[in-house]
């Protein structure tokens, strides 16, 4: 009884978010509502049993991905209003389309029928009362489906790849960047001499350059005019 | 779990990544070396597929059989003239970079998966493993703004398919409780009647299918894509995996489904006629050799689905036949359009290839051989695949399909004697020399297309052998 009711309470709770989060003005509000829709995606899993599942979707959604959309929405200059615009343009026909679709799915559930074996093939939340979640899905993910997990992984590189390919670019070739190597072995920069003991400079034939002249520290009585000459005399 | 059964995938995955890292460690260009590397590895997995055992591994959700071998074979084989046919022209166009073999070899190894697969999440992962590198590469000349609209183009058409490919399978889980396709096919046959929340899964799977080998009504993007990608992409787009799709729609439709058949039948009749009708009458009018290819390939799905829809055995062997010689025909007449290029541009109209038959007469007759073979004129490849496909339709009592067939080559013949034409009696200036690579596939390509009727005995008995396998 309890459950039944958390359930309406949560799943209400989710699609009134997700419903907002389509339509805020606000894209900060869109996100704020994200996350909220998370939250109770998450409350929907535990009450389904599946504990490891919610606070997976707590962490990872919540407390990454939905963290980095908000800055991506805060961060980038997007129109929001301009994207909005094919809206009412395009309402009428979405909303047939949707329409149909959505009577042909309440057909489909209203006559659906199971094959006579689907229950016991079906997979449950946890296969049995001693096992528990983060274990059975261990088995399912590392054992029972580790070549789809695998091939999951490449799916990623490839999506890896694919971003550099696509968005990378080496800098131009007239940017300057540090290259110690090449800075420390340039010939003007250092000069080796093998010095006579007790010679001077003068006499190694290396002139130093005087030293610029310190500026002179301001006297509290200048006048205005050589307050603006700054140092020069 | 029998994971020595995935050794050709294995061996491509490996490859891969060690391609990879010799890609981005060293600091020279070392593309040359990754792109014959990834070609060797090509070659490597071939050998490794022929020499397969059959069987299924990882609780059934990988199958090696006849089917597969022969698929897989046709899917390398593409993929590698496909990297051939790319190799000169990526240097050409300053596309060089080591990514572009790499994501081809991921493409191959998706589509090897796609091939194999005997599960529902198996078939979604090598799809996607197959398509994500299919957009990135569409838009790989990055700096042109079509190369970048083909790929956001594909990208998004392709999601909303692979969107449809998961609802479908979602309602096909929970009609059969398992996603493997054996199962799955238990469940069929365990029922009475139709259920027709399976039929609604089995028809969004097929739609989203269809997509991918761009049958009519779902072709839309095929055309804007391949004139926008750059030219070898589009002859890989055009190979390799339709033959993948093809593969897999056969294993949905003759496997799992193979009880429903007369539902999935009408669904493919009409992408069927819809294709061969679409693919002969909108490629009249084009003046872009890419679009008009394009425009090309829809047909011969066409033709090629028609094996598939007649539901029988020896319309599934006339399918594997069309398939591998519209391989082989297509990626031969798009290494000409590769090397159609003036003065180091590349050009992409049909009028460029004016006079071709003086300046380069050999590529001029390989040309020649290829659209006749996609007209379907004997004694070349492509009349014996229509033919088998044709002669399927006829014993299975289709005649609109088959009426609709021979009507449809009939009027396709004039766009590809249009090139001909333009080729031989039209005045023009010669194109730049073509290279070495361009002309070991032309030749190759060529010599299968012709020679084909000589010597089809060993490719009937292969596609005998995987239909046997496939039907059981």
């Amino acid at each position: 009884m309890i459950a039944a009711l958390a359930f309406y309470v949560f799943a209400a709770i989710l699609i009134a978010s997700a419903v907002m989060v389509v339509t805020s003005r606000n894209p900060v509000h869109s996100v704020l509502f994200l996350i909220l829709a998370f939250f109770n995606a998450a409350a929907l899993f535990l009450i389904a049993g599946a504990e490891f599942l919610a606070m997976i979707l707590v962490i990872v959604y919540v407390g990454a991905v939905a963290v980095l959309f908000l800055f991506i929405v805060m961060m980038l200059d997007i129109d929001f209003s301009r994207m909005r615009e094919g809206l009412q343009r395009y309402a009428p026909i979405g909303a047939v389309i949707g329409g149909i679709l959505f009577l042909e799915l309440l057909f489909v559930f209203g006559s659906w029928q199971f094959a006579p074996d689907a229950a016991t093939l079906r997979l449950n939340a946890t296969p049995g009362p001693e096992v528990t979640n983060t274990e059975a899905l261990g088995q399912l993910i590392y054992t029972d489906y580790i070549y789809l997990f695998q091939v999951a992984g490449l799916i990623l590189l490839v999506a890896m790849i694919g971003a550099i390919v696509l968005t990378l670019r080496d800098k131009p070739a007239n940017s300057k960047r540090q290259d110690i190597g090449v800075q420390v072995a340039r010939a003007e920069a250092v000069k080796l001499a093998n010095p006579p003991s007790r010679a001077g400079l003068g006499q190694l034939g290396i002139i130093r350059r005087p030293l610029p002249e310190a500026p002179k520290p301001k006297a509290v009585g200048h006048d205005h005019h050589d307050h603006h000459g700054g140092g020069h005399h | 779990m029998n994971w020595t059964l995935v050794l050709p995938e294995l061996v491509l995955a490996l490859a891969g990544l060690a391609a990879l890292v010799a890609g981005v460690l060293p600091k020279r260009d070392t593309s040359f070396a990754i792109n014959m590397g990834v070609f060797g590895a090509m070659l490597l997995a071939a050998v490794l597929v022929m020499a397969q055992p059959e069987g299924t591994a990882f609780a059934g959700q990988y199958v090696s059989d006849a089917f597969t071998r022969f698929m897989k074979l046709l899917v390398l084989a593409g993929a590698a003239l496909g990297l051939l046919v790319a190799m000169d022209w990526n240097v050409k166009e300053g596309l060089a970079k080591f990514e572009f073999p790499l994501l081809l070899l991921f493409s191959s190894l998706g589509m090897m998966v796609m091939v194999s697969a005997n599960d529902l999440i198996a078939l979604y992962l090598g799809l996607e493993l197959l398509s994500l590198s299919l957009y990135v590469i569409a838009a790989f000349n990055r700096d042109s703004e079509r190369s970048a609209e083909a790929g956001l183009k594909y990208f998004i058409l392709g999601s909303l398919a692979s969107g449809l490919l998961l609802y479908g399978a979602s309602l096909i889980y929970g009609f059969a409780g398992s996603t493997n396709f054996d199962r799955i096919a238990d469940a069929v046959s365990a029922t009475e009647g139709v259920p027709f929340g399976l039929v609604v899964g089995l028809v969004f799977v097929l739609a989203a299918l269809a997509f991918k080998v761009s049958a009519v009504p779902f072709h839309m993007w095929t055309p804007d894509v391949y004139e926008g990608a750059p030219t070898p992409v589009t002859a890989f787009f055009a190979s390799a995996p339709k033959v993948a799709a093809i593969a897999l729609l056969t294993r949905v439709a003759a496997g799992p489904f193979g009880e429903l058949v007369e539902q999935w039948q009408q669904v493919l009749i009409l992408a069927s006629l819809g294709s061969m009708i679409l693919g002969a009458l909108a490629a009249i009018g084009q003046k872009n050799i890419k679009r008009l290819m394009a425009y090309s390939s829809i047909g011969h799905i066409g033709y090629a689905l028609m094996g598939l829809a007649v539901g029988s055995d020896l319309g599934i062997r006339g399918l594997l036949l069309y398939m591998a010689i519209y391989l082989f025909t297509n990626v031969g007449a798009f290494a000409v359009l590769v090397a159609m290029r003036r003065n180091g541009r590349a050009l992409e109209g049909i009028d460029d290839l004016a006079g071709l038959g003086r300046t380069d007469p050999a590529m001029a007759l390989a040309m020649t051989v290829f659209m006749l073979s996609m007209a379907g004129i004997p004694p070349l490849a492509g009349f014996f695949g229509k033919l088998y496909v044709f002669l399927a339709a006829v014993y299975g009592g289709y005649w609109t399909l088959a009426v609709v067939g021979v009507l449809t080559s009939a009027v396709s013949a004039y766009y590809y004697l249009r090139v001909i034409k333009v080729m031989y009696f039209d005045a023009g200036e010669a194109l730049d020399a073509r290279p070495t690579s361009l002309s070991v596939v032309l030749a190759g390509t060529g010599l299968f297309t012709v020679f084909f009727f000589a010597f089809p005995a060993p490719f009937l008995a292969a596609a005998q052998a995987a239909v046997a396998a496939l039907v059981g």
